[in-house]
């Protein structure tokens, strides 16, 4: 719905929306701005542009396994990404289109699920994860967090909206299960399968209370956990901190500035159900 | 093989990993922490743990520390849901005009919902440090310059502007595309009819988008009763000052890794699961329901 309005309100409109930009984006061009300043100049509010520089960051890696904890985050979001996508594809698509026995009783599992809060499931999550001693290991920090229901469930979704008659026709040319899904069904996912995999790695990337429960060697901590660290011990060194705030949140938001239209989609279909 | 037999075969094989995955680290611990709430487990002493009952419940209605963190999530939650309720629709709203610049709009207001928690709190800390922009900000408008994040009084609401601005981005997106759902007609009917920009939106937009407006508040309150991040940095992980930043999922927490009581952090969780459960039954009803009581209405 697209209306022309009167020259007050449109004033108004432009006064909400761009002062609710300003509100939304100023910490951050705030934190930045901070984070290029030098120490002893880090607390005053005025604008100097003159002594910045990007000498904190290159402080906080060089004193920190800053680097490392890049690693770890990216090694675990990635492979919680992958194999959380193919697995919620492949289930996705079974409960859509495969008729296999058990298959509604295991669905309404997966929508029973998706109803109940994560914390039920926290603590004897990590006592099995200490048992077995996973504690402190990259695998312990990706298996857990591969199943998503709201994944799955939303790959059922998508394979039941879309026409089935061309699984059909391959099926006459001889092609079985398996291969209709790669060849057939996989490709013509892509838009869902993106949405997906953007949505899993952003969760992935910045979720913070397992892994902070789960790691308690520093050379595991992923971005957040470190950063939690090292925001009580640079607590006087706001530059510190807020160079911090910028190596962990900068990453997530250049993905999200090249793929927004993945998270959008991703939102609003979340919002369908 | 008959085709059932594949198709049955192909089914479990494609199904398999997600269900074990599932029975693993979603169902088993769901159920184990059940019967964990009746015991009293120490993490450093399994082999002494014990059988109490309803122990850990009576000592839950009693502690005075579960009540407060209760009392201060329920008090975020009631007032973080409807602000950011209403900014969001306000913000869908005037996006939804003919304006210019809208991607960048969508844009700017959804990137506080891609940073993490931990960087949005530490960079929240850093605004609203005593001495710091946000009061100077305020000041010009007469507020005193107060310490959020040490004050008792203040560091809750820190929690709150922190949560409403992180989470306005991404509700405003969901009303946005209800509001992309609305026919233009109705609006044009309205505009002949000689309603007003003001009436359309009260007696068009709102009640059309009663649905969006019902899930943006349900997966809200789900959200805000489960806060755990910005309290964790805001407090450094105590729950302070004086617990007023404690929450139940901080205090699950710390009961349970904290003091090692795993059994009474069952309870908790329990105790949070079916405050949740509850609500996400009233929106599935709502959600699934209404369409069959309007049509009953209609009919």
């Amino acid at each position: 719905m697209e209306k022309s309005v009167s020259k007050p309100m449109k004033f108004l409109f432009y006064f909400l929306t761009i002062g609710y930009a300003g509100i939304a984006l100023f910490p951050f061009f705030w934190a930045f701005y901070t984070s290029l300043r030098p120490t002893k100049e880090a607390f005053k509010l005025n604008f100097d542009f003159s002594g910045l520089s990007f000498d904190t960051y290159i402080n906080l890696i060089e004193k920190n396994d800053i680097l490392k904890w890049y690693f770890n985050s990216i090694v675990i979001a990635v492979c919680v990404t992958i194999i959380g996508v193919v697995l919620s594809t492949m289930a996705g698509y079974a409960l859509a289109r495969i008729n296999f026995k058990g298959k509604n009783i295991i669905f309404m599992t997966i929508l029973g699920i998706m109803m109940i809060p994560g914390q039920i499931t926290m603590i004897p999550q990590y006592m099995l994860l200490n048992e077995f001693n996973f504690v402190n290991t990259y695998v312990g920090l990706i298996i857990p967090f591969v199943f998503n229901a709201f994944n799955i469930f939303m790959m059922r979704q998508f394979f039941l909206s879309f026409p089935i008659s061309l699984e059909e026709a391959a099926e006459i040319d001889g092609l079985n299960r398996f291969g209709i899904f790669f060849k057939i069904a996989l490709p013509l996912a892509k838009p869902a399968v993106t949405t997906i995999t953007i949505m899993t790695f952003m969760g992935s990337w910045n979720n913070f209370l397992m892994p902070n429960l789960l790691i308690t060697s520093r050379d595991m901590y992923t971005l957040p956990v470190g950063m939690a660290s090292l925001n009580s011990q640079y607590f006087s060194f706001p530059n510190q901190t807020m160079a911090g705030a910028m190596l962990l949140s900068i990453p997530m938001v250049i993905l999200f500035l090249i793929c927004q239209r993945y998270f959008i989609e991703g939102v609003t279909s979340s919002g369908i159900k | 093989m008959k085709k059932q037999t594949l198709e049955n075969i192909a089914g479990w094989i494609f199904i398999a990993p997600v269900v074990i995955l599932m029975v693993v680290f979603i169902i088993g611990p769901a159920i184990f922490s059940f019967g964990l709430s009746f015991k009293d487990y120490n993490l450093l002493k399994p082999d002494q743990s014990t059988w109490v009952l309803f122990e850990n419940y009576k000592e839950l209605i009693s502690d005075p520390n579960f009540y407060q963190a209760l009392f201060n999530t329920l008090k975020y939650s009631i007032v973080v849901v409807p602000v950011q309720t209403f900014i969001a629709l306000c913000l869908a709203t005037v996006a939804n005009q003919k304006i210019r610049g809208k991607t960048f709009f969508r844009v700017a207001y959804y990137i506080p919902a891609v940073t993490s928690a931990v960087a949005s709190a530490s960079m929240f800390m850093f605004l609203f440090n005593t001495n710091g922009i946000a009061n100077k900000f305020l000041g010009l408008f007469g507020f005193k310059a107060v310490s959020w994040f040490t004050d008792p009084t203040y560091a809750l609401p820190l929690a709150m502007i922190m949560a409403i601005w992180s989470t306005v981005g991404t509700q405003m997106l969901v009303f946005l595309a209800g509001l992309q759902d609305i026919p233009s007609d109705v609006y044009e009917a309205a505009a002949i009819d000689g309603a007003t920009g003001m009436q359309q939106f009260k007696s068009i937009t709102i009640p059309m988008l009663s649905e969006k407006t019902m899930f943006v508040v349900v997966v809200g309150m789900i959200g805000t009763l489960q806060m755990f991040d910005q309290a964790f940095i805001i407090s450094g992980g105590t729950g302070g000052p004086l617990g007023s930043t404690t929450t139940v999922v901080l205090y699950l927490y710390n009961k349970a890794f904290g003091e090692n009581r795993l059994g009474y952090g069952s309870a908790v969780a329990v105790c949070l699961f079916i405050i949740i459960f509850t609500l996400t039954l009233l929106q599935k009803y709502y959600f699934e329901e209404r369409p069959k009581r309007l049509e009953r209405k209609v009919v």
